[in-house]
């Protein structure tokens, strides 16, 4: 199943450096606010935000503080504009509870995890606000990806009311590589109107955003109890509809490699040169993080005897690979916690030749079936 | 003395001095009797009528007794996050820079949780209103210390009365905004006579003209009852008022970009 939105061929290719890619997707997107709080590697992104976002109409606000930033960005969205926020996990930590406000009072917010590394799973995917919600989040394996994604999320944002995330890295925000880009296709969305805009005061139809749904006195809305039934509904709704993924070699393959984000892209590469040595290996990639894509998960480990897990955290991503794996006995974790000596990016374990030594050893012991 | 006879019979029926009514309010507000943040609902949005705003304003509500108030005012509003408003607001107004936009904030939303978006947005010289409804006292959660309280106050978390060695001081809120760049318009008020309520009102306006005018953030604190949250009867809440935070939040004009100009 392709995660792509659909990118005019025509559009010329340019080099850029990803954070420029993804500000300039987001305002082809009409993304038109932006608001942040430096730190890197996400700074680049809030950068280009700052400097392309006053010539297409838009605003951004250096924001002096995270918190801040996400609230401006729920203001911004209440009224129906298309607006988004980021940073990397350390500072969407500092945002978790209005990531679940945003989720509980249906406002769409597009957030740009520009993580270090891979130890914001649990954060994307799990969430550290209150309540019965979820972050719809893509993570794509490099630059050209992540524009795609981001053109669809500040769509699927607005599709269903709720925050989004993509999740992005050190790699994808400061590598240069070429793109296209151009306004995206992609379906025709219903008016917004639950957007405040001011203008239905007074006519006993004035509009409200709010968490507890309470409505008017003369109006009453689903109340908390109804209202967080619906969105747990949607959320569950989401989860079917929204799975992508991708996977090669999964059906002849004796062992297959799960990997997302840029951590797949490695994957890949190193698969396709121990299948030309002629080792039976395959790879599975969940593009999105939620919902994972369980089922597809299952089909393609049907047949493997071996399923290796290859994440840059202490294994995150592998309490949903074991969830929905087709044998949990077959799984074997090979990643593992690396940063770079700056804090602020991998360490040594995100590199192709240590992958495959990895991958060789786990295939060097025995399987289980 | 009272100018009321009371020693004979009435010769007519009740009669209400003034009929408070905008169609802006849907119904009955469901606070404490005494309480001072109806009233000043009541002079908010009847601001917004007399300045023809009614049909292009949005309101942001914070997380406090009057967050009950969503439920009966006749305006567009985002309820957001407690202490969150100003920045909300901020989004708000810069995607709708045409609307009149407003918080409505307590002292325990404003001045404890939310101590920062405010300032920031004061010195970001957001185009928006701010209205505090400073009471001293988190009213919503049954009568604890917030930032507000007065030295002496008593609250269940400062049972001996506020303490400065103990509890620290009480914060000035209006005063801190009004010595920052980005504020066009800042001034205090009180609901605990008629006198005051019809002050307090000419404040709001000049506010939210303030705004209009795109002179920056314009804050209106004001000081309102709580007899639940200070332990005192109702009919007692305004004297209480007079005697505490009145004493300590001095009324007035603190700035006024229009004033300066002229």
């Amino acid at each position: 199943m392709s995660a792509s939105a659909p990118v005019a061929e025509m559009a010329p290719l340019e080099l850029l450096e990803g954070s420029t890619a993804i500000a300039r997707a987001a305002i082809l997107s009409n993304c038109r606010f932006f608001a942040g709080y430096p730190m890197s590697p996400f700074t680049g992104l809030l950068e280009n935000m700052a400097k392309l976002m006053p010539a297409a109409g838009g605003v951004c606000i250096n924001a002096e503080s995270e918190i801040e930033g996400v609230n401006m960005v729920i203001g911004a969205a209440s009224t129906g504009a298309r607006a988004a926020t980021g940073s990397c996990g350390q500072g969407i930590a500092l945002m978790q509870e209005a990531v679940a406000e945003a989720a509980l009072n249906e406002t769409p917010l597009v957030i740009f995890n520009m993580a270090r590394n891979q130890q914001d799973y649990f954060q994307c995917t799990r969430g550290g606000g209150w309540g019965d919600y979820r972050t719809l989040t893509l993570a794509p394996k490099d630059v050209p990806e992540a524009v795609e994604h981001t053109q669809l999320l500040f769509h699927l944002a607005d599709k269903y009311r709720a925050p989004v995330i993509l999740y992005g890295d050190p790699l994808i925000a400061q590598t240069r590589v070429g793109v296209r880009l151009a306004a995206p296709d992609l379906e025709p969305l219903p008016a917004k109107d639950w957007a405040l805009d001011g203008t239905m005061g007074g006519t006993g139809k004035s509009r409200q955003v709010w968490t507890w749904a309470m409505g008017k006195v003369t109006d009453p809305g689903l109340g908390p109890d109804g209202h967080w039934r619906a969105v747990a509904d949607k959320f569950e709704m989401i989860a079917a509809a929204e799975q992508r993924w991708e996977s090669a070699y999964e059906q002849e393959a004796e062992t297959l490699v799960i990997a997302f984000g840029s951590a797949a892209k490695f994957t890949e590469y190193v698969v396709d040169q121990l299948r030309a040595e002629g080792h039976s290996v395959g790879w599975f990639r969940p593009i999105t993080l939620w919902p994972f894509p369980g089922a597809a998960l299952a089909e393609a480990t049907r047949s493997s005897r071996r399923v290796l897990v290859y994440e840059l955290n202490a294994g995150q991503m592998l309490d949903d690979v074991r969830q929905f794996v087709h044998d949990r006995d077959t799984v074997r974790f090979i990643g593992g916690v690396s940063i770079h000596e700056s804090g602020l990016s991998y360490g040594p374990l995100l590199d192709a030749p240590v992958l495959r030594d990895r991958i060789l050893a786990a295939m060097a012991q025995p399987t289980e079936r | 003395m009272s100018v009321i006879n009371t020693q004979t019979a009435p010769t007519g029926p009740a009669q209400k001095v003034a009929e408070f009514h905008t169609p802006l309010i849907l119904g009955e507000h469901g606070l404490c009797p005494g309480c001072g943040e109806p009233v000043a609902l009541r002079i908010l949005l009847e601001t917004l009528e007399e300045l023809n705003l009614v049909q292009r304003t949005i309101g942001v509500v914070g997380h406090g007794c009057y967050g009950s108030f969503v439920r009966i005012m006749d305006i567009d509003v985002l309820q957001c996050l407690h202490g969150r408003a100003p920045a909300c607001a901020t989004g708000i107004k810069r995607m709708r820079p045409d609307t009149a936009v407003f918080t409505l904030q307590g002292d325990g939303d404003m001045v404890n949780e939310g101590l920062q978006e405010v300032i920031h947005a004061a010195a970001r010289g957001e185009n928006v209103t701010c209205i505090l409804l400073n009471n001293g006292v988190f009213g919503d959660t049954g009568g604890q210390q917030t930032a507000t309280t007065v030295l002496g106050q008593r609250t269940k978390t400062s049972l001996e009365g506020r303490d400065a060695e103990q509890h620290g001081y009480p914060i000035r809120i209006a005063d801190i905004v009004a010595s920052l760049d980005g504020a066009g318009y800042v001034a205090r008020g009180t609901v605990n006579t008629a006198r005051e309520v019809m002050r307090t009102k000419r404040l709001i306006h000049n506010a939210f003209e303030s705004q209009m005018a795109g002179e920056g953030l314009s804050l209106v604190e004001i000081l309102t009852m709580c007899p639940t949250g200070w332990f005192v009867t109702a009919p007692d809440g305004p004297d209480y008022l007079d005697s505490s935070l009145k004493a300590a939040y001095p009324l007035g004009v603190l700035r006024s970009r229009s004033a300066e100009a002229n």
